[in-house]
């Protein structure tokens, strides 16, 4: 019960921070949407950090490198430091720079004028928010697991020991309670086994997620992730520091450090279980971010084109505190020190829940998963704003006419759409699960295969509508084709064969996506009507 | 200096691909394997490099731009 309090006493600061941020609302769209681009580089720095890591960093990364060792540090979080930085500093700043000198409020605004195409928006929105759909899943199904996971009573011999759960049976009904064992029966020990279930956790972080973007827009979602950002990395080192000693077993962390560190398994140690050609396509999925729509909407909060230097230098760093602990938890779980029952290691989501929990101290169980749970939110928040901004400005505003909605009318639909949003997420959420990291890399690969379209659009004179359209239409297509063939992230370990190799040479399918993108982008700009020199004059003088 | 910098990136992308490490569990101070450690080192050598971007390759217009949409 003490995780749960402590949960819920951290719950209710960040549902108050964000509402003391909507006293500071100046009651303009641009202020809900856009903070009054009045966000300076430490507040840049925090949400843009807050915002690219979310269960899939802490959750995902720790039971990733459970399943598949250290290499999974290299494919995502040190290449992410190269990438991401990049992607601030040449797409960030100059479309920073854009919104600033003609009042851009979402990415759709920018391609609209740049492209000189009235209709990119039909294309664009429904693909954007397709593709952010299960990113925000990931956000949703780990935080009901990991609350669940927290606050459920010790399992011995396959049952639920009585007196360690936070809620007994029978508190809530049984389709909440009851869960699929390994052998197709339902139990409780494979349901909830006296934790919060699931699908309650998973709702009240919707609940409070919902009420601080709704009421403190992008002033409130700033604070709240820059207080959240402070919080999971104190709180990842801290749970790194004392999961270390407790797992250990020797006198002095660095000796239960090395102790653990030996007990890694060779494979888990090493990445001989990881493809060296898939290691390398994984350089393309942190390209993601060049077309994140809600990381778009935070660039534009920037108070001046200085304030992207604190996030370029140190983003880098931040992944690096973050990411190496998980993945040694990962790596750990995997070893001989740490006894991960068979139902944990058969949904990776869990192993880092898991480990917080067996440490029986439950303070600081509660208080470690208010860091998760920080992670996870400070993502959330973002994602729902940037929804419910791309909604009402590129949809609802602009084919329905500016003059017909006055500006407070402009904040409420806003605000109805983010509800709606948020509503299909957790009903998606209650389906099977997927395991966080492959649901993460998929989503993460749609948005990479849209990289060259924005890249051509802030760089390339000779980019034209239609090949726009082309790019757009080639990346979903290859996307959609691709991820029914994995069939839809069941098959975590999914690669493409290269033509003309030897079986086994597999990539990413995020490769094959880019590729053929760019080609349609560039073929069919080639041949098709350039811009006017006036919209070439507007972006290139 | 601005292309040296751009050139950093580049080699940083390149020494990313640490085949070399691949199979080699060495840890590092006792209880980091190599190939954690190097990559580690990677994501410093990556904020060092671009910390010398934001001085030597920052665009100079936009040096001292304040927020807020030009009207």
């Amino acid at each position: 019960m003490t995780q749960l309090v402590i949960i819920a006493i951290y719950l209710c600061i960040v549902l108050s921070l964000g509402l003391f941020a909507s006293r500071m609302f100046r009651g303009t769209s641009s202020d809900y949407m856009l903070a009054s681009h009045s966000i300076g580089p430490f507040l840049l720095l925090m949400s843009l950090f807050g915002t690219t890591m979310t269960a899939f960093a802490l959750v995902g990364s720790t039971g990733e490198a459970f399943a598949r060792g250290i290499g999974v540090y290299g494919m995502l979080a040190s290449s992410s430091g190269i990438i991401h930085s990049l992607c601030f500093f040449v797409l960030g700043v100059k479309l920073w720079q854009f919104g600033r000198k003609y009042h851009y409020r979402t990415q759709i605004q920018f391609f609209r004028d740049r492209l000189e195409s009235n209709s990119i928006g039909l294309v664009l929105f429904p693909v954007l928010v397709a593709l952010v759909i299960p990113y925000l899943l990931i956000g949703v199904m780990a935080s009901g697991t990991v609350i669940n996971k927290v606050t459920a009573g010790r399992i011995d011999k396959g049952q639920v020991v009585d007196e360690t759960v936070t809620f007994a049976r029978g508190t809530f009904p049984d389709f909440l309670e009851l869960g699929e064992s390994q052998s197709g029966e339902q139990t409780f020990a494979a349901g909830s086994a006296g934790g919060v279930p699931k699908q309650l956790a998973s709702l009240a972080i919707c609940g409070v997620v919902l009420t601080y973007v709704f009421f403190g827009g992008m002033r409130g979602t700033a604070w709240a992730n820059a207080l959240q950002t402070c919080i999971f990395m104190v709180l990842g080192i801290l749970t790194f520091y004392v999961l270390a000693n407790k797992l250990g077993g020797q006198d002095g962390f660095l000796a239960n450090l090395q102790a653990l560190g030996e007990s890694i398994p060779e494979n888990k140690a090493t990445r001989v279980d990881i493809s060296k050609l898939k290691f390398t396509t994984y350089l393309f999925v942190p390209l993601s971010v060049g077309m994140f729509p809600h990381l778009f909407q935070h660039w534009l909060t920037a108070k001046s084109a200085n304030s992207f230097k604190v996030p370029v230098v140190l983003h880098p760093v931040f992944i690096m505190i973050v990411w190496v602990p998980c993945v040694l938890l990962g790596a750990w779980a995997a070893g001989s020190l740490v006894d991960v029952p068979g139902p944990v290691a058969a949904n990776p989501n869990a192993v880092l829940p898991f480990m917080v929990n067996q440490l029986r101290i439950p303070a600081l169980a509660g208080l470690l998963t208010a860091g998760i749970l920080a992670a996870i939110m400070s993502s959330l928040d973002s994602q729902f704003l940037c929804l419910g901004t791309m909604f009402t400005e590129d949809m609802l505003v602009h084919y329905g006419g500016r003059q017909r909605f006055t500006d407070k009318q402009v904040i409420w639909s806003a605000r109805l759409f983010i509800v709606a949003i948020v509503s299909l997420t957790y009903f998606f959420s209650l389906f099977e699960p997927r395991q966080v990291f492959t649901l993460g890399v998929w989503s993460f690969s749609g948005f990479s295969s849209l990289f060259p379209l924005v890249l051509a659009a802030v760089y390339w004179r000779g980019l034209t509508k239609a090949g726009a359209y082309a790019c757009v239409l080639t990346a979903i297509g290859t996307w959609f084709y691709l991820f029914r063939a994995s069939g839809y992230a069941a098959d975590e370990t999914y690669g493409v064969q290269l033509p003309f190799a030897p079986s086994g040479y597999e990539v990413m399918p995020v490769t094959f996506m880019i590729l053929a993108s760019t080609v349609a982008l560039v073929v069919v700009s080639l041949v098709t009507r350039k811009p006017s020199e006036e919209t070439l004059k507007k972006f290139f003088a | 200096m601005k292309q040296a910098v751009w050139i950093t990136i580049v080699a940083l992308l390149i020494l990313h691909q640490d085949f070399w490490w691949w199979d080699d569990g060495y840890l590092v101070f006792g209880f980091m394997p190599i190939g954690l450690f190097y990559q580690a080192c990677i994501s410093l050598a990556a904020a060092i490099t671009w910390y010398l971007a934001t001085i030597y390759s920052w665009p100079a217009e936009l040096e001292g731009t304040e927020g807020g949409p030009q009207q």
